[in-house]
């Protein structure tokens, strides 16, 4: 299975562990297909301790990877969460054995788009069957019988990480103990999906593109996915981190030029973000990841009561939002809040002023860190979990 | 609070007098929990499974960051997200007084658990009746430190008002504590208590 893979998969899974499951029981997805077998590319960090009672899936956010606190293999920066994991931070590998699992579709050396069809053995590319978020957990879920790890001390993600985080105390409550999603929703409204579908659209009409299959045209579509990934960006920020960071300032030139250049510093950012992003992206894995955050509506999977996923849960939840966060606002997860109070589960949830938008959750935001390093203690309390002074 | 430690620390005298009415290994709910204390005495001394609901976000945030279970929300609107028996019993201490539908949040506590408590500020204690009686303005007092216009308390009653709507409502009173300015508890026939009260602790029962 290791045959054909991209220079980035290559880097990655020299970085990182992997498995390769469902050769003999292959993942029932949603939309119908068996995967199987198929590969699951994770980092650790941390020691699982004796009891088997420390161990924390970080889930990561759409275009993040397992690469949480460590150099980028790709990209050579910083892992997108080492503000939180590391040695006297709050989720401390002294003390936890963390982990976060590439997901399903990706292509940071998971199975997705990029991978071989085993039953043809060409490459999947569009014919790759469409994953939801269910399936990315299931997957995660096999992993961890994989490595006998019965139940997660904590679940934590933001975003698409925290949808993620949702869908699997739903799905396995008794393997979660705590959770914590933060600045996401139980669906993904209508404005995220047409946002989503704009960038999908621009990948799509990128004539290198070639309908999916630019490998073997020896193509890349790096204009439409670098014009998805601006889009996206714009969601990510806020109104006021825009003109806070930028304003009208222009770039390398102290008179508008008068024409279609990058005159403005906020479109040389743009174009510095699309640009970069398609160094380290996949076009269609961009497709299938986006489309799988459209199709997640935890009531919609639960009888259209968002409760019912939650009922009878035992799980300790502390959910997170940020106050200038319009992609995913704190209005969606207060409903999440009083559909768990309606499942009379233990939930607190705490809105962080910030106007870092959206982004805020991977950014330096002490008020979070220490939400949820009172919560991690109180949850290890109960759990009887060793703390270190 | 630490868990570890074996004396219970001080809490306020009001929110010890609640805390006493909690049963141990039980659930609460405490709506408007403020900085926390009463729930992590709970948790910690009582074994409670405590959970709280707090108006202001600053409040749930220390709540949280210090291991406790908390929401933020208000007992006027959020109440109703609660199954019925949900607790074993719903608290409102000092919070009253400033919902907009008491009636109604009594009535929504008594579902969402089989008692509640309720601690509030006697209108009718006499320095308030005094303030009013005598000195034409509205009353300030130690435990009603606001100004008429920035007051939070919209809806503020006697011990007897509360007493009454409790007969209304077809709410057995368990227990009734009457608190002098001092915080002790006195021990009066009703009418005195409602002018010697500065505020009163009840535990209602559902009948």
């Amino acid at each position: 299975m290791l045959q054909d893979l991209t220079d980035a998969e290559q880097m990655a899974l020299a970085q990182c562990r992997h498995a390769v499951l469902g050769a003999d029981r292959p993942l029932s997805l949603d939309c119908g297909v068996d995967l199987g077998p198929y590969r699951v590319a994770y980092q650790t960090y941390g020691t699982l301790n004796d009891d088997k009672t420390n161990a924390i899936l970080i889930c990561h956010p759409l275009t993040c990877d397992q690469f949480v606190a460590e150099r980028h293999p790709v990209t050579g920066k910083d892992g997108w969460w080492e503000s939180l994991v590391g040695p006297g931070k709050v989720l401390d590998p002294a003390r936890y054995f963390i982990i976060c699992v590439n997901v399903l579709g990706h292509c940071m050396g998971s199975t997705g788009p990029l991978a071989r069809d085993p039953a043809t053995g060409q490459p999947w590319n569009l014919r790759f069957p469409v994953v939801t978020i269910a399936d990315m957990v299931r997957a995660q879920a096999a992993l961890l019988d994989h490595l006998g790890i019965p139940d997660l001390f904590c679940v934590i993600g933001g975003s698409m990480g925290g949808m993620q985080v949702l869908e699997w105390a739903a799905t396995y409550p008794g393997r979660v103990f705590s959770a914590v999603p933060i600045a996401c929703a139980a669906h993904h409204s209508a404005q995220n999906i047409a946002f989503h579908e704009v960038g999908r659209q621009a990948i799509m009409a990128d004539p290198e593109w070639k309908g999916g299959d630019y490998r073997l045209h020896q193509t890349v579509p790096a204009r439409g996915l670098a014009v998805a990934r601006m889009t996206a960006h714009i969601t990510y920020l806020s109104e006021q981190a825009l003109q806070r960071k930028f304003g009208r300032a222009l770039q390398d030139r102290n008179a508008l030029g008068f024409g279609f250049d990058a005159d403005f510093q906020v479109e040389s950012y743009l174009r510095h973000q699309g640009s970069t992003f398609v160094d380290r992206f996949d076009a269609n894995s961009y497709l299938y990841i986006t489309r799988a955050m459209d199709y997640f509506d935890l009531a919609g999977a639960h009888g259209g009561v968002l409760a019912n996923a939650f009922r009878g849960s035992s799980t300790r939840f502390c959910l997170m939002s940020f106050t200038s966060d319009w992609l995913f606002p704190t209005r969606e997860s207060r409903e999440i809040v009083h559909a768990l109070n309606a499942a009379a589960a233990n939930v607190s949830f705490v809105e962080v002023a910030s106007d870092k938008g959206h982004d805020a959750f991977l950014l330096d935001e002490p008020e979070m860190f220490r939400t949820l390093s009172g919560f991690l203690k109180g949850a290890a309390a109960v759990r009887g979990l060793r703390q270190a002074a | 609070m630490k868990g570890e430690s074996a004396v219970p620390a001080a809490i306020r005298v009001d929110l010890q007098l609640i805390a006493d009415m909690v049963a141990p290994d039980t659930r609460a709910l405490d709506v408007g929990c403020g900085d926390g204390a009463l729930l992590a005495y709970l948790t910690n001394f009582k074994r409670v499974d405590a959970r709280g609901m707090e108006l202001s976000q600053a409040g749930v945030n220390a709540c949280v960051a210090n291991g406790l279970s908390v929401i933020q929300g208000d007992a006027d609107a959020d109440l109703r997200a609660y199954p019925d028996n949900a607790f074993d019993y719903v608290i409102l201490s000092q919070t009253l007084q400033a919902t907009r539908e008491p009636r109604e949040v009594l009535l929504q506590m008594l579902r969402v658990a089989e008692r509640a408590i309720v601690s509030f500020p006697n209108f009718a204690h006499w320095q308030v009746r005094l303030r009013m009686a005598f000195g034409g303005r509205m009353p300030q007092t130690t435990s009603l430190p606001y100004k008429w216009y920035d007051t939070p308390n919209i809806h503020l009653c006697s011990i007897d008002d509360f007493r009454a709507l409790c007969r209304d409502l077809g709410v057995r009173i368990e227990r009734a504590i009457v608190l002098n300015s001092k915080s002790r508890p006195i021990h009066m026939p009703p009418q005195l208590a409602n002018l010697f009260g500065e505020q009163a602790v009840f535990m209602l029962r559902r009948d």
